[in-house]
């Protein structure tokens, strides 16, 4: 259910869609993460972000070099593996004015990222970030990672025999306030989720399943394009409103659940399944393992928390960025240093 | 009971009283780590400090929350050395556990004071002995049964002060600073010390010869540890981002810096100028660090030895995508965990090249408690100059011991932001190359994320990069940085705090050191000088890479001692790679590592026996 008028030539920041792209990818033909970052270029754009107000952050991998291959005027930090999330902690503390955007891969979070991922989802950093999922190692050649679900098979043959983890279901409980799922090949619920994420204030973490065309696209493997496209089930049809396009208006209210985000836009969740509550995390939880058991992957939006405060809300800051204090609120005076001078005789 | 145990000890005093030994002693206080004592050995030190002595206290505690054995060592130098002493002239054994081998380590004609109860007289009889009912004094003065653990502590203090003739109203004053405004529990403290004194004045033989007298050393210097200073210099500096991972021994380097930001950095309106993070591990901590840095904040992390182990790889990428930070590292002994609670300067060689590939980085190495205020402070500024990540290496003595000290300067310069263009230069430049030297000091330019300059982004990365930051792997584009790289580490030799030339008089053999080696080595100079008449030329080394002052030193010498605290000669492994071959064979070791801090009569007996004196 598209909710936006066909694209203007300029958003409503007067930008061209042209301003959002970023260099050429080198990512193989086909991969799924491109067609990720195409979707991060529309919802910036129609969203009217201005590129230089947005951060754009990854690991190490084949999803964390795509931040070259969108928004080539936002700042960018591929850093190292695994540790998006802290140096994504430091950076947005140094400018919370900014909006940032991570993507990570399944290995970079999942697995050597565990560690900084879980906290960065306890600490709801405010911040967009994106697993691009393809349940392998694309960069060193296909292994699996710790999102591949068990009984999937490589290329090779091998099978996987460890259960997988599922990084939405971790997201929740562990204090993400927006939470999702989609699919590269799905345009339209994952541009309006990305939409939606850009209004949220908090950590919006969506697990974009996206097929390995080299390693990981095959009979036996449970990321591939096939596969999600006979296992793919949307809890919800999303619809999102932004503030300043006009109000799309619903036929059929009993069937849709409106969301409010920070900007004042809202969120509109169609639901395709009955009574789905995204406010309810216990729910969202007990929905995506029951799921999982019967071997569907579930899509869209799980839970939403539009009320919680965000890490930077917790510190309390200035609200000109601390990277940008001057010396005169920095450096306490000569009177000061005395006094302490004084103190320690 | 008291006077019964004095008769040996009166016999020996006679003699030693002859002497008196005024304001150069070291009292030994033996206690359970957890009782408390550490009120009672501040308000001791800063007694002594008050009376115009010069002084020092080291804490040797163990990695443990209560009940293992603690020392706290006074030492009163009327020559104001204030290194470590091998040996302690007055005990005050508190401590059941370690009494026996306490009073065994005294030398001759040194005092004990103990609880009667342990009859330590049994195992020396050249030491002075003063046994005193602690339990019984401490419960007339303490009903509250519960309190009188702490309490009791504030009894030798008074015991001590009697028999070493402190000034009672000195110490008044330091209790009460050391309880500020609580009069209920200064009354029940300074009522302790009271108790004590009384007792010893009324009980007590004088029979040593160890006295505190008046002098006026101390007049407008305050204690302060290191890691307080280092804390201080930071927030002096303005840092606005501080992440960190607990870790003895540089956790109270945080909470100093954290205490003065949340005192001094809140608005009028109640917001904060500063975050203070706690992170997951040491590893999100540099990492936030970092991230901080690359978007314009003054930022630092601090830790030890397996943290800085742990920050290896983004010490790399800091180093390689230029980016600012501030690593301070509170040595302590390793390998491993080592001994957490115990001092060594053995973190020098692997940080100089943290991080895997052709890594390295700057150093800044403070040798007392003011430079840890200074150097701190420029640890800022360096970094954002030359954009590098900047390490500060103290160690466990001097970032948590009290230090007698000058006051510190309010630094002179306005805080020194580095190179970064703004959106207006950028309208004047049309673009530019975040890793151009166009300048010729091989420092490019940077911007901030959040300019609004279509220009001003550039893809900041570990991988390879070519000056405009874009993705390389040509080998003459990898070579462009990498040269450069090496070019402003050279460059830094200038910028970074020079070397101190600690005495001059000419002579062929001269030494080198660094850090708190300082203390001891001067000390120790002096000693070697009064002993042999040798005089000796001191260079003390304040950062890496080496000011070309230090090649100079080392030219301008026939040998050269390196004094340092580790067993595998780091500080003279570095000087090795920097000098020309001729030069480094000119160096020689003295070390010392068995995680105490080093003392001067160490270093004057292995300095003597090389040189054949």
């Amino acid at each position: 259910m598209a909710t936006s008028t066909p694209a203007p030539k300029v958003n409503h920041i007067g930008l061209p869609v042209l301003e959002y792209r970023g260099g050429k990818s080198t990512l193989c033909a086909g991969c799924g993460h491109n067609a990720i970052s195409e979707r991060i270029i529309d919802a910036m754009y129609e969203m009217g972000v201005e590129p230089e107000r947005v951060m754009k952050m990854s690991g190490i991998g084949c999803s964390s070099k795509s931040p070259a291959y969108f928004m080539s005027r936002s700042h960018s930090f591929n850093s190292v593996h695994g540790r998006m999330p802290s140096v994504s902690t430091g950076a947005i503390l140094a400018n919370h004015t900014m909006t940032m955007l991570g993507v990570s891969g399944d290995g970079d979070t999942a697995s050597i990222g565990m560690g900084q991922f879980v906290h960065l989802l306890r600490r709801n950093l405010p911040m967009i970030y994106i697993i691009e999922d393809n349940g392998v190692y694309g960069l060193t050649k296909g292994q699996f990672s710790a999102t591949a679900d068990i009984g999937s098979k490589l290329k090779t043959g091998i099978v996987n025999d460890l259960p997988a983890i599922d990084t939405c279901s971790l997201a929740i409980q562990l204090g993400a306030t927006f939470v999702g799922r989609s699919f590269s090949g799905d345009k339209k619920q994952l541009l309006a989720m990305l939409k939606a994420a850009i209004a949220h204030k908090g950590t919006v973490m969506l697990d974009v399943i996206s097929p390995c065309v080299t390693f990981n696209d095959h009979e036996g493997s449970t990321k591939s394009y096939k596969f999600m496209q006979e296992h793919d089930e949307p809890i919800n049809e999303l619809g999102f409103v932004a503030s300043f396009e006009d109000i799309h208006v619903d036929y059929d209210p009993g069937t849709t659940y409106d969301v409010e985000m920070h900007d004042g836009s809202s969120l509109r969740l169609r639901k395709l399944r009955e009574d789905y509550d995204p406010t309810d995390k216990i729910k969202a939880v007990q929905l995506l393992m029951d799921s999982h058991a019967k071997g569907e992957v579930l899509t869209g939006v799980f839970y939403i928390d539009t009320q919680k405060s965000s890490f930077t809300d917790l510190l309390n800051l200035v609200d000109e960025p601390l990277g940008q204090q001057p010396e005169s609120v920095t450096r306490p005076s000569k009177a000061v240093l005395d006094q302490l001078m004084t103190s320690l005789q | 009971m008291a006077t019964g145990d004095l008769v040996l000890g009166q016999e020996q005093g006679q003699s030693s009283a002859q002497q008196r030994v005024v304001n150069d002693f070291s009292i030994n206080v033996a206690t359970v780590n957890g009782s408390g004592s550490q009120s009672a050995n501040s308000v001791l030190l800063k007694s002594i400090f008050g009376m115009g002595v010069p002084v020092s206290g080291k804490n040797l505690f163990p990695s443990n929350i209560a009940g293992l054995p603690t020392w706290y060592t006074i030492r009163a130098s009327k020559d104001g050395y204030v290194a470590r002493k091998r040996v302690s002239e007055v005990l005050v054994a508190m401590n059941p556990e370690t009494a026996k081998s306490d009073i065994l380590a005294l030398p001759a004609g040194a005092v004990a004071i103990y609880d009667e109860s342990l009859n330590l007289k049994q195992y020396r009889d050249d030491v002075v002995c003063y046994p005193v009912p602690f339990d019984k004094i401490t419960a007339a003065v303490c009903p509250e049964a519960k309190l009188r653990k702490l309490v009791r502590n504030m009894v030798y203090v008074g015991v001590v002060a009697q028999l070493l003739s402190l000034d009672l109203t000195v110490i008044e004053q330091s209790v009460k600073k050391q309880f500020a405004k609580k009069q209920k529990v200064f009354d029940l403290n300074y009522g302790a010390v009271k108790a004590g004194f009384d007792f010893a004045q009324e009980k007590l033989v004088k029979q040593d010869p160890y006295a505190i007298e008046h002098m006026n050393q101390t007049a407008g210097k305050i204690i302060i540890d290191g890691n307080a200073a280092c804390g201080m210099g930071a927030v002096f500096a303005g840092v606005t981002v501080v992440a960190w991972y607990p870790i003895t021994p540089s956790t109270s380097l945080i909470e100093a810096t954290s205490d003065l930001l949340k005192k001094f950095r809140v608005t009028p309106e109640g917001k904060a100028t500063f975050a203070v993070i706690q992170a997951e591990d040491e590893l999100a901590a540099v990492g936030m660090v970092l991230g901080a840095g690359w978007a314009g904040a003054r930022s630092m992390t601090s830790t030890s030895g397996p943290g800085i182990s742990l920050m290896a790889e983004f010490a790399g990428l800091g180093y390689f995508a230029e980016i600012p930070g501030v690593i301070f590292d509170v040595q302590r002994t390793g390998p491993s965990t080592g001994m957490p609670t115990r001092t060594s300067q053995a973190d020098l060689l692997s940080t100089a090249f943290l991080s895997h590939g052709d890594t390295k980085h700057i150093i800044l190495l403070p040798g007392s408690v003011k430079e840890c205020f200074e150097l701190s402070h420029d640890a800022f500024d360096l970094a954002e100059r030359i954009q590098t990540p900047i390490f500060v290496l103290t160690d466990l003595d001097l970032g948590m011991n009290n230090w007698m000290s000058e006051q510190f300067d309010y630094p002179e310069t306005p805080l020194d932001r580095g190179k970064i263009l703004t959106a207006e230069d950028l309208n004047k430049l049309g673009s530019f190359a975040r890793y151009k030297d166009v300048d010729g000091d091989a420092i490019g330019w940077r911007t901030l994320p959040g300019t609004r300059h279509n220009k001003a982004a550039y893809f900041t990365r570990g991988s390879g990069h070519n000056e405009s930051a874009g993705y390389t792997e040509k080998p003459e584009e990898y070579l462009a940085v990498m040269d450069r790289l090496s070019r402003k580490f050279e460059n830094a030799r200038k910028l970074v705090p020079a070397p101190i030339l600690e005495r001059n008089v000419g002579s062929k053999v001269g030494v080198i050191a660094f850090g708190t080696t300082d203390f001891a080595l001067k000390e120790s100079l002096d000693e070697i000088k009064k002993r042999y008449n040798v005089d000796v030329d001191y260079l003390r080394i304040r950062a890496y890479p080496f000011a070309h002052e230090i090649h100079d030193f080392v030219a301008s010498h026939e040998r050269v001692y390196i004094v340092e605290q580790n067993r595998d000669a780091q500080l003279l492994s570095l000087l090795k790679l920097d000098l020309p071959a001729e030069q480094a064979v000119k160096l020689r070791s003295i070390l010392h590592y068995n995680g105490l801090p080093i003392d001067a009569l160490s270093i004057t007996e292995e300095f003597a026996t090389r040189e054949g004196l």
